[in-house]
């Protein structure tokens, strides 16, 4: 096949950057070499529009082992223990084809974690579709269920938590983020660089097919009308052989055999061997004719660019390959000495006996192409006039049953249940709370783990968003008693090459930078999706925030049921009664105007450390951040874990109750303190000047508002459980 | 007291396994399914997973291992064979107990807790239990168990019903029945009763910090009752 400026767009790259490839190489690449460039330098490869903002984002801290730069980030957790974590995204295939998409989307995430060392302890997922009313919203939503479950139950790692939205602004591009978390000994981490000359390159697990190639190209592109040609794009889970991957691997890594391990994802074996040879700063040489396939008269070009998953690349320790393979061979799958480190800093592939690519590979990597995209600021919006006639006309009771019935507030008990989240017997706090616990085999620690996107309040206005999202990460680990420590983010945007667009990643990645330096809440690993988009059309900017915590004794974990009738609930920060962009203002004025509310990150830092100091002193029962919905959807929540009531009373200094009930303020939480405490407790709030307020009392049986509004405990279950199981179901 | 627990590829409930027997005082081994041999043990088990992915009928590749055989001679001697889950599944496959066990009706993996009421406790597993409804988890794609009529006469005549699945109050109806089972069975014996295959999971309720304690319960008495 001739090589030509054409092909190179059909390829996806762009004029210059063909032409960028003929300077560098001094010559036309052939075939291979062009696929191989499309690989490396596609949006989602080479990270081209992002790198220049990403690296101003806080990367380090006392707790970071590992931070952005390897498979995922790793923290310590104390007792020679560490955490290595990470989100991604799945969002293109999953469109296309659901279960596979979300179901490989899930296997990628857990092969990165367990690349490291890790044995992957637990999943969570960050799934957004369009409107419900959307005709494609119900199948996409019950395949991606599908295969997310499919995938982690499969390999026995229990799904812990998660997140799922509806927006029409997701009509024509879902989103599906899958983060892992994985448990390792801090001296038993391994890493992708590899190292030393004429070492052995090791192909190990399913054999390399025709499916997936081009998978990272697709997903750097927007989608147009002809969408179903790109299902052979989408990648096909066999989650059972990596269940082998898993066990094979980590009973290669008790020995110290291994130099060099990267998992086989986006652009397969292209990025995984281009990847070693570039962080060790040597050259690899692989014999494709070694490279186990699936089909036979697989071209140099396709075993190069497809993305079969379950694979893994391995540099190892010479003399080593016997006892490797007799490992690899117990469980059944492939092992095949394919190639050798070398000094020449190239990537040098063979087949049949001729030389098919011949790359340096500093060309792939450092030159590749990176934009300071043109971006627009976004102006903060006028605060909206809500006539104070229109509340007159709402009862609290009608409004809250539609709020708790909301798509997005509502229990999504229907998905959870489909996923395995007790497996491996340390899950000690389920989906459905604020955060999901897992304990560390064996110890009195647990690790909490979150997964946050506010993609309203950063369509409104980015810079807050991003800010936001951090500090409700931040607060969900608080809630459950844990000390938050990283973060990992998954940025889904639409076009770069669009300013508003380009203007959204821009300050929402400075939004969250921003708030993680102050909250010391550093960014370990993280992944970005652009391109979410059909036609011209973009979602709504949605950048998700996996945070990660620590609890020193299980014991002292908290949840967000109410326990005991008569304990006093405080509200912990300051209540103003901020409506724009609530949920309130969405769904119930239909007011899409006006700013998000505001993030006083000095407030978010005090209150959250203060909560943890009475969490210490155990004078907390329960607790839950107010999040969307307001203080009732947060309070009402607290009624329906804990099969209990709640007395409350609006505070003097707020007039209208709707803006105190439904009001989405932040740096804000619910607590329950036995009154025997309470004294104590407010001393503590006192000296450390967090402001709180006294909401009311635990009762048995109702939801009780200013002595006028009255739900019992079975009507708040009722709005709340609904609603998705009869969307599914019906 | 001696357990066995066999690993197949794909076993994912294993490990958990080897926790809860260890916990009340089972000296425990792991079996691969490669072994021929058993190692000496008062109890085999069968553990849950997705044995060969799951990708023939559930338990079918597994029930053809090599190790099945030194199993199958175990159980027809007599030795106490406990399947939970997949190895249910396994169990059903290699004809030491009757039925099979189709997916759940509503087509959906479920995980979530259940009440299951003890039908029979003249055997090893249940015998002076001091409870009689348990609330067990369970987590399976395939636990509908079904089976011919002739068969459901024979296992109803010979008592080998273990598990029904019910209300907290040991109602057994079909809104107490999660996955459309016939006659709501969670779990049945052989004739003999020294096989037992079940889909709820007893060793992920072995902590009050996890969902519960009666999987202590049951395991606490298992073990005093082979002693």
């Amino acid at each position: 096949m001739i090589v030509n400026e054409q092909l190179a767009i059909d390829h996806g790259l762009k004029k210059d950057e063909y032409k960028k490839i003929c300077d560098l190489l001094k010559r036309v690449p052939n075939i291979t070499e062009l696929g191989i460039f499309s690989a490396m330098w596609n949006e989602h490869c080479s990270y081209k529009s992002s790198r220049f903002h990403l690296k101003n984002l806080p990367t380090e801290g006392k707790n970071v082992i590992q931070g952005p730069g390897e498979n995922a980030g790793v923290i310590d957790i104390g007792d020679d223990d560490a955490i290595v974590f990470k989100i991604e995204s799945h969002n293109h295939p999953s469109f296309i084809e659901p279960y596979q998409g979300a179901a490989t989307g899930v296997g990628g995430i857990m092969r990165d974690i367990f690349t490291m060392g890790a044995r992957p302890i637990a999943n969570l997922n960050s799934i957004h579709f369009g409107s419900p009313q959307n005709k494609k919203t119900k199948n996409l939503l019950r395949g991606v269920v599908h295969g997310i479950g499919g995938y982690g139950n499969c390999m026995g790692v229990p799904t812990i938590a998660g997140q799922t939205s509806f927006d029409e602004s997701y009509n024509g591009n879902i989103l599906v983020n899958a983060m892992t978390l994985g448990l390792v000994k801090k001296d038993k981490i391994f890493y992708s660089k590899a190292a030393g000359l004429g070492k052995p390159v090791i192909y190990v697990g399913s054999k390399t097919g025709r499916d997936g190639i081009h998978g990272a190209s697709m997903a750097s592109a927007s989608f147009d009308d002809n969408i179903e040609e790109k299902k052979p794009t989408v990648q096909v889970g066999d989650p059972f052989t990596e269940k082998l991957l898993l066990e094979a691997c980590l009973e290669l890594m008790a020995g110290d055999s291994i130099i060099a391990i990267q998992d086989m994802g986006a652009a397969g074996l292209t990025s995984s061997s281009i990847e070693m040879a570039s962080k060790g700063n040597l050259g690899i040489e692989i014999n494709l004719n070694k490279v186990p396939c699936r089909e036979a008269s697989m071209t140099p070009y396709e075993i190069m660019l497809s993305e079969s998953q379950e694979r893994m690349l391995i540099v190892l320790e010479n003399g080593m390959e016997e006892m490797a393979k007799k490992i690899f061979d117990k469980w059944n799958l492939d092992f095949a000495v394919i190639g050798k480190t070398t000094k020449s800093k190239k990537i040098e592939l063979y087949f049949d006996e001729e030389k098919v690519a011949d790359i340096p590979v500093n060309i792939l990597v450092e030159n590749s192409p990176m934009y300071d995209r043109k971006w627009k600021k976004a102006k903060l919006p006028k605060k909206i006039k809500i006539e104070k006639e229109i509340f007159k006309t709402l009862k609290v009771k009608n409004v809250l049953n539609k709020i708790l019935s909301n798509p997005n507030v509502c229990s999504k008990e229907w998905i959870w249940q489909q996923y395995d989240h007790t497996v491996m017997g340390d899950t000690i706090q389920k989906p459905g709370g604020d955060a999901g616990v897992v304990r560390v085999h064996g110890t009195n620690k647990a690790v909490a783990a979150s997964v946050d996107s506010s993609a309203v309040y950063c369509w409104a206005h980015p810079l807050s968003g991003g800010k936001q999202i951090v500090c409700e990460s931040w607060r969900n680990l608080i809630s459950v008693g844990a000390k938050p420590i990283a973060i990992t983010n998954c940025l889904n945007f639409g076009s770069p090459e669009n300013k508003e667009n380009m203007g959204e990643f821009v300050e929402c990645v400075q939004g969250l930078g921003e708030a993680s330096a102050y909250l010391e809440f550093p960014v370990v690993s993280g992944n970005v999706s652009f391109y979410n988009q059909t036609k011209d059309i973009g979602i709504k900017p949605t950048p998700t925030i996996g945070g990660v915590g620590l609890i020193k004794d299980y014991q002292n974990m908290i949840t967000m049921d109410l326990k005991e009738v008569d304990n006093i609930l405080l509200v912990i920060g300051k209540t103003e009664g901020h409506l724009d962009q609530s949920l309130f203002a969405r769904d119930i004025l239909n007011e899409k105007n006006g700013p998000p509310p505001e993030i006083n990150l000095f407030n978010e830092k005090n209150n959250g450390e203060t909560i943890l100091k009475l969490i210490d002193k155990k004078f907390i029962k329960s607790a839950h951040d107010v999040s969307l919905g307001g203080i009732i959807t947060a309070i009402s929540k607290m009624c329906i874990k804990g099969k209990k009531g709640a007395t409350l009373k609006k505070p003097n200094y707020l007039i209208n109750q709707f803006e105190y009930l439904f009001g989405e303020d932040q740096g804000r939480y619910i607590i329950e303190i036995s009154k025997d405490d309470l004294e104590s407790a407010t001393k503590i709030l006192q000296e450390n000047s967090v402001h709180f307020d006294e909401l009311g009392a635990v009762n048995d049986d109702s939801l009780i508002i200013d002595n006028k509004t009255k739900v019992s405990i079975d009507d708040l279950i009722k709005s709340h459980t609904n609603w998705l199981t009869n969307y599914m179901e019906n | 007291m001696h357990s066995s627990v066999i690993t197949f590829p794909g076993s994912n409930c294993d490990r958990d396994m080897d926790v809860a027997l260890k916990k009340f005082g089972f000296k425990n081994k792991m079996v691969w399914h490669d072994d021929v041999e058993l190692p000496k043990s008062d109890l085999v088990v069968l553990p849950g997973g997705f044995s060969y992915g799951d990708y023939l009928r559930c338990g079918s590749m597994a029930s053809k291992s090599k190790i099945m055989k030194s199993v199958l001679n175990f159980a027809q001697g007599g030795g106490k064979v406990m399947g939970i889950c997949n190895g249910f599944q396994i169990l059903v496959e290699s004809g030491l107990l009757p039925g099979v066990l189709l997916r759940n009706k509503y087509l959906e993996f479920i995980c979530k807790n259940v009440f299951v009421k003890a039908n029979n406790k003249n055997n090893s597993y249940f015998k002076d239990d001091k409870k009689d409804i348990y609330k067990f988890h369970i987590a399976h794609n395939e636990g509908n168990y079904f089976c011919s009529k002739e068969q459901i006469k024979e296992i109803n005549d010979n008592n080998q019903i273990a598990l029904f699945y019910s209300d907290e109050n040991g109602n057994v109806n079909e809104q107490s029945n999660p996955n459309g089972s016939l006659q709501n069975i969670a779990g049945i014996f052989n004739k003999q009763k020294n096989i037992l295959g079940m889909m709820p999971h007893p060793e992920r309720m072995i902590d009050p910090a996890l969902s519960g304690e009666d999987g202590s319960i049951f395991f606490e008495n298992l073990i005093n009752n082979l002693k």
